[in-house]
Parts: C-alpha cells; sequence; structure tokens
C-alpha cells in the first residue's frame, strides 16, 4: 500500500481539544508525522495588555480549564516578584493546599482521558467520580469547580472555610484508598501493560534536549520538580519524594503521574498540620499598589504538566506592557513527532495521551 | 394423540401430518406460525362465508395443506425473527445495566427496569439524517452494509434455542454457521475500501487482518467439538453432551480459545480494531450514519449473541442441565435453559470489557497466530486421542 497522509484532527478522538496531528502512514505504520497547533489561539497575551493586573487573574484560569489554580497562581506569582511582596505563611499554605487539589483533579482528568485512549471506559468512569471529590473541595474553598479565580496579588481571596480541614482529610483519605484500586485495575490487566510498556520512549538526553518539563521528563530519568529544586509558597518546609521513573516509555510517564498524586496527598496532609499551627488571626491578603514598577520580570512554578512559566515586562503603569506565557504543553507537544514516527497508529492514542494535552494554554 | 385446532369449525389438518411438513421432528416455531394461520386464515374464511354465505371453497383452500404449510412458514420466520430481535434488545440492555453497574454510573432509565431504553435510542437513531458520502462507491457503500447486517441477522435466526426450536436441522448446520459468520469480515473490507475514507479504509484493513487470523483457530475448535460429537449437526452436539458430559470438560483448552476468538470475531472491546474509536474515528463505521450505523450496532449484538450462543452449544450442553432427567427437561422449557447460559456467557464478556482495553493490532496477530492456533491444535489432539481411545 502506497503512504497516506492522515489528518488526525483538529475533530478526532484522540486529540483531547482543537490539534492536528498529521502523519504520514504506511499501512500501519507511522513514518512521518507533524503537530499543528494554533486552532484555539485567541491573543490571550495582547488581551492582557490592556488589562489591570488584578483583571488578569481570572484570565489567567481559563489558560487550562483543569490547571487553573497552577495559572492564576504563577500569574500572581509574576506580580509578586515585580512587587517585591512577601506573602505570608497562611496564604502561601493556603495556596499549596490550592494547587495540589488542582494538580490531583488535573492527573485525574488526564487518566480519565487515558482511559478512552486505550479503550477502557471504566478507567474513565471511575477516575472523573474520584475527581468530582477534588472539585467540590474547590467549590468549598473558591466557589468554583474549575475556574476558581483563587489565588490573588499578594495572597488568596479568602481563608479556608468552616470545616474545610475536616472535609479535605476525608477526601484525601479516601481517595488513597480508591485509587489502588483503580492502579490495580491497570496494572493487573496485561493488555494495559502491554500496550503502555515500550512505547513512545524518550531518552534522558533527548528529553532535555527537547525541553521536556514535568512528569514528561521525570519519566525518562530526568530527577528535576521546580517544587523541591526552586522552592516557592514553602514547599521546601514539607517532607515529599519527587516521583521519578528511568524507563522514559508511556508506562513511566504513567507512573510518574500516578506516584506524583499520592504525593500531592502526602503535602496535602503536611500543609494542613503546619497550617494548623499557625495562629488563626494572620493575614491570608496583602495590600498591594496598583502599579507596578517598570521591569522585567519571571516566575515559574511546577503546572500539573510541567513548568510553567510567566514573564513580566512592566512599564510602571497598571497594565502590563507585556506579559509572554511559557506552556509545557507547546513545549512538550513540540516532541511528538520523535514520539510518533516508527510506531503504529494504534499506538498514538497511548503515546500522545500521555503527554496530557490542554490546548488552552498551549494556543493561548 | 389427537390434533385439536383452535377453531372447530374450520378443519385443519395436523401440522406434523401435513404433507409438506419438512421436518422429521416437533418445531415450535412451525406449530406457532401454523396456529397463527388457523387464527388468521379461519377469520378469513368466516369473513368470506359472511360475503358470500355457503362458499364451501374458500374453507377448503385455506385449510389446505399447500397454503397452511406456506402461510406457517411465513408466520414461523416472522417469529423467529421477533424473538432473536427480543434477546438482542435484552442482551443489549444486559450490556448497558451490567456496564453501568461496573462503571459506577446510571445505565437505562426508560421504561421498567431502564428496558425500553434501547427502543428509545432505535427511534432517536432513525431521526438522524441519512448521509450518503458524494464520493463514496454506492454499490459497496450500500452492499457491504446489507450484507454485514443481513448475514448477522440470519445467523441469529439460524442458531436454535432448543430441540424443537430451529428453522433447518441441517446435518452440517456448524459448517453454515462458520460460512456465514465469516461473510462479515469481507463485507466490512469491501464497506472500508467503498467510503473513499482513510479511516475507514483502516479500519477495513484491519477488519481482514483479524479475521484470518482468527478464522482459523475457530475452525479447528469446530473441528475438535465435531470429532468428539461425531457430527456437525447442532442438534446431535447437544446430544453428545447431554448423553456423555459437557464439552468444556475434555476440552477446557478449547473453550478458552473459542471464547478469545468469539470476542474478537463479534468486534467486541479487547479485540475490537476495526472500529477502535480512539485512533479510527469510528473504524470502517465512520461514514455510516443515522439508521445505518443504528443497524451496524443491532446487528453486532447479533454477532456477540450468535458466539454465546455457540459457545452454549459447544461447550456448555446447549439447552440441558446435568444432573437432571433429559426427557424430562424436554417437557420443560428448554429455551429459558438456553438463553440463561447465553446471558451467562455474555456477562463473561461485558465483564471482559469493562476490565480491559484494546489491543494492538500487532498484539492481536500474536495471540491470534502464537496463541490461540497452538493452543486450538492441541486441543484438536486432545479431542482426538480421547474420542478414538474411548475415554468419552
Amino acid at each position: 500500500m502506497a503512504d497516506m497522509w492522515i489528518t488526525m484532527g483538529p475533530q478526532h478522538p484522540f486529540s483531547h481539544g482543537l490539534w492536528t496531528l498529521k502523519i504520514r502512514a504506511d499501512g500501519e505504520i507511522v513514518k512521518e508525522a507533524e503537530p499543528v497547533v494554533g486552532y484555539l489561539h485567541r491573543g490571550w497575551e495582547k488581551e492582557c495588555e490592556n488589562r489591570t493586573y488584578p483583571l488578569i487573574i481570572p484570565m489567567a484560569d481559563r489558560l487550562c480549564y483543569s490547571a487553573s489554580m497552577t495559572w492564576a497562581h504563577v500569574y500572581c506569582k509574576v506580580v509578586e516578584e515585580a512587587l517585591e511582596v512577601e506573602l505570608s505563611d497562611r496564604a502561601k499554605y493556603l495556596r499549596v493546599i490550592a494547587d495540589e487539589i488542582c494538580r490531583i483533579q488535573s492527573h485525574l482528568m488526564w487518566l480519565a482521558a487515558m482511559g478512552t485512549d486505550l479503550g477502557n471506559l471504566t478507567i474513565f468512569l471511575w477516575a472523573l467520580r474520584e475527581r468530582e471529590f477534588f472539585l467540590d473541595l474547590n467549590v468549598k474553598l473558591c466557589g468554583q469547580r474549575l475556574t476558581t479565580n483563587y489565588p490573588r496579588i499578594g495572597g488568596v481571596r479568602n481563608d479556608m472555610p468552616y470545616l474545610f480541614e475536616r472535609d479535605c482529610m476525608r477526601v484525601v483519605d479516601r481517595f488513597e484508598k480508591v485509587m489502588w484500586e483503580i492502579v490495580a485495575m491497570m496494572d493487573g490487566s496485561s493488555i494495559f501493560l502491554s500496550r503502555m510498556r515500550g512505547v513512545g520512549v524518550i531518552n534522558r538526553k533527548d528529553a532535555a534536549n527537547y525541553g521536556l518539563t514535568g512528569p514528561v521528563m521525570r519519566g525518562s530519568g530526568v530527577d528535576f520538580d521546580i517544587r523541591r529544586d526552586d522552592p516557592y509558597c514553602n514547599y521546601d518546609q514539607l517532607d515529599w519524594e519527587v516521583a521519578v521513573s528511568k524507563d522514559g516509555d508511556a508506562y513511566a510517564r504513567y507512573a510518574v503521574r500516578i506516584e506524583e498524586m499520592f504525593q500531592s496527598c502526602e503535602i496535602i496532609r503536611q500543609a494542613m498540620v503546619k497550617l494548623k499551627g499557625l495562629p488563626r488571626t494572620d493575614p491570608v491578603r496583602f495590600k498591594v499598589p496598583r502599579k507596578v514598577p517598570a521591569g522585567t520580570h519571571f516566575a515559574r512554578l511546577e503546572d500539573p504538566r510541567g513548568e510553567s512559566l510567566m514573564y513580566l515586562i512592566s512599564d510602571g503603569t497598571d497594565k502590563p506592557y507585556r506579559l509572554k506565557v511559557r506552556s509545557p504543553i507547546f513545549v512538550n507537544v513540540s516532541a511528538s513527532k520523535h514520539f510518533v514516527e516508527g510506531v503504529r497508529i494504534a499506538d498514538i492514542p497511548a503515546i500522545m495521551g500521555t503527554l496530557d494535552m490542554c490546548l488552552g494554554e498551549t494556543d493561548r | 394423540m389427537g390434533y385439536s385446532s383452535i377453531l372447530d369449525w374450520v378443519k385443519f389438518n395436523d401440522p406434523m401430518l401435513n404433507e409438506f411438513y419438512a421436518y422429521k421432528v416437533y418445531n415450535l416455531p412451525y406449530d406457532i406460525g401454523y396456529k397463527l394461520w388457523e387464527l388468521i386464515g379461519g377469520a378469513l374464511a368466516w369473513l368470506i362465508n359472511l360475503i358470500f354465505p355457503g362458499n364451501g371453497f374458500s374453507v377448503t383452500l385455506i385449510s389446505s395443506d399447500l397454503l397452511s404449510n406456506f402461510f406457517a412458514i411465513v408466520f414461523m420466520v416472522v417469529v423467529i425473527f421477533a424473538v432473536a430481535f427480543l434477546i438482542n434488545l435484552t442482551m443489549i440492555w444486559e450490556e448497558r445495566k451490567v456496564l453501568g453497574r461496573m462503571m459506577d454510573r446510571r445505565a437505562t432509565r426508560i421504561g421498567p427496569l431502564g428496558y425500553l431504553q434501547n427502543l428509545a435510542d432505535g427511534l432517536k437513531t432513525f431521526l438522524k439524517e441519512n448521509i450518503t458520502p458524494d464520493k463514496a462507491d454506492k454499490k459497496g457503500y450500500m452492499w457491504a452494509l446489507t450484507l454485514v447486517i443481513g448475514t448477522s441477522v440470519l445467523l441469529a435466526c439460524m442458531i436454535p434455542l432448543s430441540h424443537r426450536w430451529f428453522i433447518v436441522d441441517y446435518n452440517t448446520g456448524l459448517l453454515l454457521i462458520f460460512g456465514l459468520f465469516a461473510i462479515a469480515p469481507f463485507m466490512i473490507l469491501v464497506a472500508g475500501w467503498a467510503q473513499n475514507n482513510k479511516y475507514s479504509l483502516l479500519g477495513g484493513m484491519r477488519a481482514a487482518a483479524q479475521m484470518i487470523s482468527y478464522e482459523v483457530p475457530i475452525l479447528l475448535v469446530f473441528a475438535s467439538v465435531a470429532l468428539m460429537a461425531g457430527s456437525f449437526n447442532i442438534n446431535d452436539i447437544v446430544n453428545m453432551q447431554a448423553e456423555t458430559m459437557w464439552f468444556i470438560i475434555p476440552q477446557i483448552l478449547g473453550f478458552l480459545v473459542f471464547i478469545v476468538a468469539a470476542i474478537a470475531e463479534a468486534e467486541r472491546i479487547p479485540f475490537d480494531l476495526p472500529e477502535a474509536e480512539a485512533e479510527l474515528v469510528e473504524g470502517w463505521q465512520t461514514e455510516y450514519s443515522g439508521m445505518k450505523w443504528g443497524l451496524i450496532m443491532l446487528g453486532d449484538y447479533f454477532r456477540g449473541y450468535v458466539a454465546c450462543a455457540l459457545i452454549v452449544i459447544l461447550f456448555l450442553g446447549g439447552w440441558y442441565l446435568p444432573f437432571f432427567d433429559v426427557g424430562m427437561q424436554q417437557d420443560w422449557l428448554p429455551e429459558i435453559v438456553f438463553l440463561l447460559k447465553v446471558f451467562l456467557v455474555f456477562f463473561v464478556f461485558i465483564w471482559v470489557r469493562a476490565a480491559h482495553c484494546r489491543v494492538r493490532t500487532d498484539q492481536i496477530l500474536n495471540i491470534g497466530w502464537k496463541v490461540l492456533l497452538p493452543l486450538s491444535v492441541i486441543n484438536l489432539v486432545i479431542a482426538a486421542v480421547i474420542t478414538y481411545g474411548g475415554w468419552l
């Protein structure tokens, strides 16, 4: 059979969002691949230049529907660095808890999508069922399920509501119990293992050269996590481990994400204890000036999908002169050519599924 | 035993004594068809008599052997199709209910126990726009679809539910079923080619590859069962199991091979590569819209029913239960026993679907050629040794 170009996307079940993977297939084997992104470009960065600093926080939520908390966080962080504001401990731990809740629910969303990619709807529904509990925590803390609008420049919007600690601990305890059930169903299935092991391999060097970050990078043996290596928000005062796997295949990325969820539970638990030790009267939010002094700043943190970074050029007014977003997925998807060439068409969902695509932040 | 007609004023022959009666034994659907004709034909004769009084000719004609045999067969076909259709609906309902329970979600909601959900979905599918692609090869597009659905329905109707519920008591029945089973993947290949769509083409190619690797083990398992039973006749195979033991005991290997191969033949989830929605959109069904797609889904379940029924017939003793007197069971409802077994086997299918991911193209070929084929050959040898050693 002659080679043929197949355009997978922009509306295709495997592409979780609007992007296209053009592949040249020889029968079932992929000879050549080319990712095409940009269908969801909505001028996010330009739009920010016409808004005052506080008004950009809800927009940062909309960068990625399942990592809204971390995106708002990184935006607040870059403005805080420009203003040279140091948060109170209470606000820091609240941000840690909110970030980790966001990380768990984002990873669960990935797991659900992964289930449908591999043709198993049970994983999809079980993961989404667990995700609901974390979204309920979001509702209790911020009043919203997805677009949370919780971090503020100089702190967070509000303190924990009444009984939030109890609810949070209940959800985390339950999650750790139930998650083993879901993991057992996948790790116990030889078909799942045969689909995930040995496909989409990327070694340490290539991962670093492509600029991959997050679970994709840690899955190929690079032991790097911004939360530990460039600590922010008192992450260095908590005791947890970075999940790393050496294999570099799809299964390694899957295992890293699963392990990260359990580590996030641990972080939430410890942050809660620390938070309890702080006086309740501590402020969660400082007043900050409207105008940001001129200068260039950047801030980065560990997003569920990798390293999210914002670069801010301020000109002394109350609006940013330029706000640049470095999206982890935009970089990760550029490696899809490396991942996909030479594999079978059936492997594409399994490999690209482990990248955890989110097009809102890719195209901006 | 005298034959009592429903209507005593029009005299019909006993169906078994009808000169055109084609079967050697009692056939329940034929009898139901005969009774239906007695009712309808009797009413017709009464109506004609009312309009033209004293017209003895119409009564004679309507109750003649030729006419009553013809209409009995027509009604028998309707009855058998209706029952197969009901079984199919029940299996879809079972699948949705069990899957819903396993996935921890709501399953079906319309009607008592959600049973009417399938009908509602069917109605919805009817309302969908019926699109035929402009660039498609119209002949291949429609004929492939017709043959896929047609053979599936025909197969489901050819499965006997008991010693008295069958269409043909054919000496090579198993081979006929196998042959009809093998038509659909060819037609899927044609359909994939005719739709002028790359996803459909890949789906069709996958169907062909899958068929080649799974027909061979199935045929070998058929052969070992036929060897043990000494016949290709389904009735004989079931009777043999009732006399000796269920073939699952001596042929446990064949049973396992057949379950895997049957899931692959029915294109259910670990092996549903031709319609893998994650990579191929909807595989070979991509361009079939509206009720065409609905009928394909219906045909899929017909094939699933046939696969389950074959497992029951070949390995699980058909419509008999062990440790009960066969003659006594024949007076009960062997059809119910058979269907319960079918639903039980289908439950395993559903369970597998809920627990597993889809396999890859090369893996499915590996499983077929490197695992199932050697196992089925070993099973054939075991069956031959047991049969000719006289240990059955």
